[in-house]
């Protein structure tokens, strides 16, 4: 099968590349670009692990071909780490608030914590749960993923009081 | 030796970081940042995948597999199907339960979307296009998916190539479409009990067929490497060394020439346990072309293909006198084990550990029976979230216990109280022969009862029937037995069910600790090196916790039925005392005093009497490699292998509260209350981790969870479209709480707890849907408790307008 150009960013990085283009973006970024984060935990879009950021937007990558995803800025979990290479307050959250326990869905669950939190700074326990309803976990349970949230929320919120 | 250091007594335990601190989880750390090493992220050179070819029927005859047309789809390097297998004996493979299962379909499928042809490419794009371009003829033949029809004379035979078996590896049969009966118990006695029984009850009960689904799908990566004849196999393997073996046996390879390596894995629940046709395939593929090759199974083959759980029919009768106390029970059950026997128990046990389905009752009588048999479904029946069989048992227990205090006009506490082996009974044998360890069941149900102020919510719904509102209360008093096991019950493939640790000291007093097991979410990293820095002194920052390859780790029996903890945690804790013991030795040599002279303190031995004269483990340590007394060889390194001396019984009490909505059939969790006892608790913050997961699949199943199929086998819903797995917004709220009863045989007194709370939390979410209609008679409605089941259940009652 012939092969197109796609051009993106990911996690800050331009990348330039000839792909299928019945190639998915999910398999894309694990296989071309081995982002192994974002993993595939179904075909139908509903478990939410290969969750990205896409132009400001939570995505499944599993159900965007990676063509559609031209000129795109994109975030994987790989890029989610402070400038200086600590953890963000939601990783730090996962870890401190045992919001994990095989690690299979936590980097979708990452991705879509963190735009949660850029579209709402102070959601409410019932808010976090609605907004991540489109992530699957078996392990946890989510009351541990909601109290991660909320931990990186606060933090979030004390940061940003503190330097105002 | 002097104190470097100026902590207190305390401080120094506090630094070591071991059994009973919430210790963060080692693991974390690279699975935040999406550096976690699953079998899908294995990506070696020269690497092609594979797939299958699936049979859209359930039962049918394949008359001709034409590859030629795939063979030419530009990237598809092979196609196996029967037949290329054949000159290896690779077509069919043994089970775990001594039957076989064909790899790839020979001449018939059995069930749909078996496996009929293996595709192999460049990539998994090419394998697809491969897979479309496979004509297959079939020729389709009658389905069984009843299995109540299985043994009628005129069902059609399913296994043509066991027709004439007396026997496929668990006893004898009677049917063709028979695979096994299992009976055990006292029948005269189980039989006289009933006949002059005050009370009897009998109840049909179905623990529907489901499916552990992990998040992450199985799979794995085989590498040939031709030049030295060596197989590497990474997998989703919870046992990986016993797939070492199996491989070994079947592919006719020297074990020593075969790696067996699972990474991180994304869950388990027991679907990870089995031997899988993708195995062998991709093994096959390595071998055939020099390649290393990758089989990921996608959602629908894992929901359709490996392992199931439960599909058992139960019919369940207790005896009881007047009081509600009981005499006996009576237990049948259909196993519905689908087309080939390919489940996961200790070989000796074709129904696994049911009989603990006396549960946490002191109960005279008993006898069950269970008759397995063929239907063309897939193969399977693991454990989900539970030692072998536990949870169908206590399921039924349960839930016959409820409908007995109906029958008798008791309060389903009362009756539990009246029934429980009492804390004085301990060590108690119940009639089925087991030796229950330890247990207080009457506190930690009374602790619950105070909790949730029980009285109060009895009243609360005495006043909501009366105004028509349906609110249900069910409790759940459960026994489990986990840690398989003592090798003289327990053994897979006859290789005792023991597990192992072997430890190594570095000179500078850190450590890496190798074990058996392997961990798919369960925390191992972190709280087997909590176990150890409390018996070596170590901290457990300064432990290294390695499992799953087979090349580096001891022999074990792998992580499933909550065993890592009874058994590998054992192991872990005896092989710590016998460096102890050496460090001992080096200890009195540095201190210039007799052993006997020495007492341990937290993390060094002291001379008695002279507390300022000591030897941190860390010196210790360095010594081992230079310091020795005379005769003694260098190092600090120990094994253990360690076959338990019964299995674990953890318990606990839950309680659930409902409320239903009569016109919609929707049913409202309002509070779950989860008291466990799992003994010695290593890591508070792992085993409340453990039991919110664990009621979430409980929730998952007693609400929604169910594999169907029609009546030309066609699997409905196999898919997340339709398979239900609980959202956060679905998902209740967890209230925990425990209490500590140790296990007087294990180490360190710990009894696992990852499967209790699936166990104990199903009978309590149904015992509470089924309590909201108990006061209109009803003593029983089968799981799942959807919205239109429930709301069927009201239009029934005529309370649904």
């Amino acid at each position: 099968m012939s092969k197109i150009p796609v051009k993106m960013t990911v996690n800050g990085r331009a990348v330039d590349e000839l792909v299928e283009p019945r190639l998915l973006l999910v398999h894309f970024l694990r296989e071309k670009l081995n982002l192994t984060g974002p993993h595939v935990g179904c075909e139908t879009s509903h478990c939410g692990a290969c969750t990205i950021d896409l132009d400001g937007m939570s995505v499944k990558s599993c159900t965007v071909f990676a063509v559609q995803a031209e000129g795109a800025e994109i975030t994987t979990v790989e890029g989610m780490a402070n400038a200086d290479g600590s953890l963000s307050a939601l990783q730090e959250g996962f870890m401190q608030e045992h919001g994990l326990q095989c690690g299979y869905c936590t980097p979708g669950m990452i991705m879509r914590a963190h735009r949660l939190l850029r579209e709402n700074a102070n959601p409410s326990d019932e808010e976090i749960r609605w907004e991540l309803s489109g992530n699957l976990c078996r392990c946890t349970g989510y009351q541990n993923i909601v109290k991660a949230v909320r931990y990186a929320a606060d933090k979030l919120n004390a940061q940003q009081e503190a330097a105002e | 030796m002097t104190d470097a250091t100026e902590m207190t007594l305390e401080e120094r335990e506090a630094t070591l970081g071991g059994i009973g601190c919430a210790r963060k989880r080692k693991e974390d750390i690279r699975f935040i940042q999406g550096k976690g090493n699953y079998v899908d992220d294995i990506k070696l050179p020269g690497q092609v995948f594979g797939d299958f070819v699936r049979s859209p029927y359930a039962h049918a005859r394949v008359k001709s597999i034409d590859t030629a047309a795939a063979k030419a789809v530009p990237g598809v390097l092979a196609v196996l199907t029967a037949d290329d297998l054949k000159p290896l004996n690779l077509h069919w493979m043994p089970t775990l339960a001594g039957d076989t299962q064909a790899v790839l379909a020979d001449e018939k499928v059995h069930f749909q979307n078996q496996e009929v042809a293996f595709v192999i490419g460049e990539d998994r794009y090419a394998v697809s296009d491969g897979i479309q371009a496979v004509e297959v003829d079939y020729e389709d033949l009658p389905v069984l998916v009843d299995p109540k029809q299985a043994l009628a004379e005129d069902a059609p035979v399913l296994r043509e190539d066991v027709e004439d078996k007396d026997n496929v590896g668990q006893g004898t049969r009677r049917h063709p479409n028979h695979i096994f009966t299992w009976d055990v118990g006292d029948k005269d006695a189980a039989d006289q009990a009933f006949s002059g029984a005050a009370v009897t009850i009998k109840e049909e009960i179905f623990y529907q067929r489901v499916h552990p689904c992990p998040l992450e799908p199985c799979g794995c990566v085989a590498s040939m490497d031709p030049v030295r004849g060596e197989l590497t196999l990474y997998g989703t393997f919870q046992a990986p060394h016993v797939v070492r073996t199996v491989v070994s046996l079947i592919a006719g390879l020297p074990e020593h020439k075969i790696r067996v390596i699972a990474p991180d894995i994304g869950g388990g629940f027991g679907n990870k346990v089995g031997a899988y046709p993708g195995y062998v395939c991709a093994t096959v593929g390595t071998i055939v072309l020099g390649r290393p090759v990758k089989w990921v199974e996608g959602r629908i083959d894992n929901l359709s293909t490996t392992a199931f759980a439960r599909d058992y029919h139960m019919t369940g009768e207790l005896a009881a006198d007047s009081n509600g106390r009981i005499a006996a029970i009576r237990v049948h059950v259909l196993a519905d084990h689908g087309a080939f026997n390919a489940h996961a128990q200790p070989s000796k046990w074709p129904a696994g550990l049911f009989s603990i389905v006396t549960g946490s009752y002191d109960i005279p009588s008993a006898h069950i029976a269970v008759d397995g048999v063929y239907t063309n479904k897939a193969p399977g029946g693991v454990a989900y979230r539970c030692s072998f069989r536990v949870t169908e048992a206590s399921y039924l227990i349960e839930r016959m216990v409820d409908v007995l205090a109906q029958k008798v006009g008791l309060d389903k506490a009362e009756i539990r109280l009246r029934n429980f082996v009492t804390p004085e009974q301990f060590p108690y044998t119940s009639c089925l022969d087991w030796e229950y360890d330890s247990g207080d069941y009457p506190t930690a149900l009374n602790k619950v009862l105070e909790a949730v102020d029980y009285k109060g919510l009895l009243e609360e719904q005495a006043e909501k029937r009366k105004r028509g509102e349906l609110m249900g209360i069910g409790l759940a008093t459960f026994t489990e037995i986990v840690g398989a096991g003592p090798s003289r019950n327990c053994d897979i493939l006859g290789i005792g069910m023991f597990d192992s640790c072997e430890i190594r000291i570095h000179p500078t007093g850190s450590a890496i600790a190798r074990l058996g097991t392997k961990s798919q979410g369960q925390g191992h990293e972190t709280t087997y090196a909590q176990i150890l820095a409390t018996e070596l002194g170590i901290p457990s920052d300064d432990i290294t916790v390695e499992e799953g390859d087979t090349d580096t780790a001891p022999y074990g029996l792998g992580t499933y039925g909550s065993r890592s903890t009874p058994v590998a945690g054992a192991a872990a804790a005896q092989a710590a005392r016998k460096i102890k013991a050496k460090a001992q030795k080096i200890a009195a040599h540095m201190l210039e005093v007799g052993e006997k002279d020495l007492e341990w303190e937290v993390d060094r031995f002291k001379v008695k009497g002279l507390p300022e004269k000591a030897a941190t483990m860390k010196e210790i340590a360095f010594a081992a490699y230079q310091n020795l007394p005379e005769g003694l060889e260098p190092g600090l390194e120990a094994v253990n292998y360690y076959d338990p001396p019964n299995f674990t019984y953890p318990f606990g009490a839950y309680l659930c509260v409902v409320d239903v909505d009569r016109l919609t059939g929707e049913v409202k969790v309002r509070r779950f209350y989860a008291l466990d006892d799992c003994g010695t608790r290593i890591n508070p913050m792992v085993i409340e981790g453990q039991v919110h997961g664990g009621l979430t699949e409980a929730f998952a199943i007693a609400m929604g969870q169910e594999l169907t199929f029609d009546e030309t086998g066609n699997i409905q819903g196999a898919s997340f479209m339709d398979y239900f797995l609980p959202t956060a917004v679905e998902t209740p709220v967890w209230e925990t709480d425990f209490t500590v009863t140790p296990s007087p045989h294990h180490p360190i007194g710990a009894k696992g707890v990852g499967e209790s709370p699936n166990v104990g939390g199903v009978s309590a979410f149904s015992n509470a849907v089924v309590d909201a209609f108990a006061h209109l008679g009803v003593s029983h409605m089968p799981m799942p408790h959807t919205p239109w089941r429930v709301w069927k259940q009201c239009q029934a009652l005529g309370i649904g307008e």
